[in-house]
């Protein structure tokens, strides 16, 4: 694309774009308008690119190399002591173990909530789509103005609830919340999905005899796995980027890696080192870019789901 | 009637066993939650919650704290800022994706990857990009412009502005997908017809796609000012709050005096200034989507 300002005037190469006269008129390639178009994105695209380019150039260089150099140039030597000073032995407080520990709550975290908000949510957006009673409309419609509520606003009644139950500070506790959360998108979600299939389906399997369960788990589950998917994508980047929740309801030694990321990085005492907190926080993100990158379209249409208006 | 009232109870009752998490997250958090803050933001609670009514206190001493009006300052600048150039840019390149050109998968997947990231993946990379001794300044007074200046998260006057930045890139994305969809769904023909007549496409995009896709557009705000409301994350990683308060936010404020001040009162008062910001937004977007139709 670098060339394309040499050819801005010139006309179209010949038999390049000629492919007959079918479909709107040839376009000129290299027309003022696509250098344009072309030269805004990949300005964009690079200004984008950039901070994830910083982030993995200085995870993989020494500390007199981040003093000496500039955060743009790629490593004269590459190191990996970084990513296993980030991993195994960076300290928050006392504890001089890594981000591990924070990765392996984020894990056990994560798995749990994800299940259960899904399968309470599914099950959720089912019985109002197809086993519609009276009032549900109207608490479906609370839970989703709920979304809206600043969450600071229930932050603390939240608390009160979890240690009646002796579950503050535990991870079931942040589960739940986590479960409380994705409830209102994800039955959004799923009620929507579920409407759209078609009544006839339903309405069969109730002439023979099918009731709320076999429904559900013959019928519904096995056509709807597109939509599970968009809703663990969802929900895994969510729960995994979460903060508030995770250093509001959870301990020290269970915090979830986003709390535990921020605590090595922004602690006061020791002398800074940029390269490990690149590779600490490189690491953190690791795990929604991959979903991101693997999952491509199913990821925009979660976003999308997001959006739609109940 | 009052015989067949236990049938009707019971008539369906799968479906309302299902029901019973999403009633009671209704009813118990998201109801009787708010419920609880507001009513307790009008008790001097200190440590504990105390049921102990003080009228109006805590809302003219919040009012009265210079740290919430800078929070409140610093919320709504990011908030303009934020609404104004992310529909801008999000809709720019969402127009200039839609040009049917080449690579389109690959921009895209490169202007949403920010929107994966954590706000406080976010927060840290942009602190390290904006670093005065080693990040953007120090390349450019390396390059020999030595008296360039650009210290964002030193420099209590636009602190705000370098969080700004970071939000700005991890959220355009988001609002250029949904533009995206939005040019998507408008009618082929209309394009046609506009050019038979004549109009510039930027006359086209101006008078006639636009206004078209207003639906759009109040979703897209509504979201982004749910979102602007909630900034938290993106402080605490990006600049901790500082210089000094100079980057508070009300949503910091409530968790600081809630679980690090034991100033539980403030705390609720100051959610409960949230709240109804938050309602001043919703409740006309919800009379303009659902009023008058009833909505499915």
């Amino acid at each position: 694309m670098s060339d394309t300002a040499l050819l801005s005037s010139a006309p179209p190469v010949s038999g390049d774009a000629m492919t007959g006269p079918r479909g709107p008129k040839p376009r000129r390639r290299f027309s003022r308008r696509n250098i344009f178009i072309y030269g805004t994105l990949i300005v964009v695209a690079l200004y984008y690119l950039l901070p994830l380019y910083v982030m993995i150039v200085t995870s993989l260089k020494g500390m007199p190399e981040i003093r000496l150099g500039n955060i743009f140039a790629p490593p004269v030597e590459i190191t990996f002591e970084p990513w296993v000073k980030a991993w195994a032995e960076a300290c928050t407080g006392l504890n001089c173990d890594g981000l591990s520990r924070g990765f392996w709550n984020s894990v056990r975290i994560t798995v749990p909530s994800v299940l259960a908000s899904i399968a309470i949510a599914s099950v959720n957006g089912y019985a109002l789509a197809n086993w519609r009673f009276k009032g549900a409309d109207a608490f479906f419609t609370i839970l989703i103005f709920g979304a809206f509520i600043p969450y600071q606003v229930m932050l603390y009644p939240i608390v009160i609830l979890l240690r009646e139950m002796g579950l503050y500070g535990s991870l079931t506790g942040l589960i739940m919340v986590h479960s409380i959360f994705g409830m209102p998108i994800l039955t959004l979600l799923f009620r929507n999905y579920f409407t759209s299939l078609p009544e006839e389906l339903f309405k069969a399997a109730r002439v023979d005899g099918a009731g709320f369960w076999q429904i559900y788990f013959q019928i519904m589950l096995p056509m709807s796995l597109p939509i599970f998917v968009v809703a663990m994508i969802l929900q895994v980047t969510g729960i995994w980027n979460d903060f508030l929740f995770g250093v509001v309801y959870t301990k020290p030694d269970l915090y979830p890696m986003t709390v535990q990321l921020n605590n090595i990085v922004n602690s006061v005492q020791g002398v800074k080192e940029y390269n490990v907190n690149m590779a600490a926080t490189l690491l953190t993100g690791l795990v929604p870019l991959v979903i991101y990158f693997v999952s491509g379209k199913l990821f925009v249409r979660g976003i999308a789901a997001g959006a739609v208006k109940g | 009637m009052a015989a067949t009232r236990p049938i009707r109870l019971f008539r369906n009752i799968s479906a309302k066993i299902a029901a019973i998490p999403m009633i009671l997250t209704a009813m118990v958090v998201f109801v009787g939650g708010t419920a609880w803050t507001v009513t307790y933001s009008f008790t001097s609670s200190k440590l504990l919650p105390k049921a102990k009514f003080v009228g109006l206190d805590q809302y003219e001493r919040l009012w009265n704290t210079p740290r919430w009006l800078v929070s409140l300052e610093n919320l709504l600048i990011y908030g303009i800022c934020m609404m104004v150039l992310s529909l801008v840019l999000g809709f720019v390149l969402a127009a200039l994706l839609d040009q049917k050109i080449r690579f389109e998968n690959t921009f895209r997947t490169i202007l949403l990857y920010p929107f994966a990231l954590s706000f406080i993946v976010t927060g840290l990379v942009w602190q390290w990009l904006l670093n005065p001794d080693f990040g953007i300044q120090s390349v450019i007074h390396r390059m020999g412009w030595t008296s360039f200046n650009f210290d964002p998260l030193y420099n209590a006057d636009i602190v705000i502005f370098g969080v700004l930045i970071a939000g700005l890139w991890q959220g355009t994305g988001l609002v250029m997908c949904l533009m995206l969809a939005g040019l998507r769904g408008i009618d082929q023909d209309i394009w046609k017809a506009a050019r038979v007549d004549g109009i510039p496409s930027w006359k086209t995009y101006i008078f006639i796609v636009i206004p078209m896709m207003r639906p759009v557009f109040i979703t897209t705000l509504v979201i982004i000012a749910s979102g602007i409301v909630r900034l938290y994350d993106l402080i605490v990683a990006q600049t901790g709050g500082g210089p000094g308060i100079a980057s508070d936010v009300p949503a910091k404020y409530v968790y600081d005096y809630m679980f690090q001040g034991q100033n539980l009162g403030q705390g609720f008062a100051a959610s409960t200034m949230m709240l109804l910001a938050v309602l001043v937004v919703v409740i006309p977007w919800a009379y303009l989507e659902f009023g008058g139709k009833k909505h499915v």
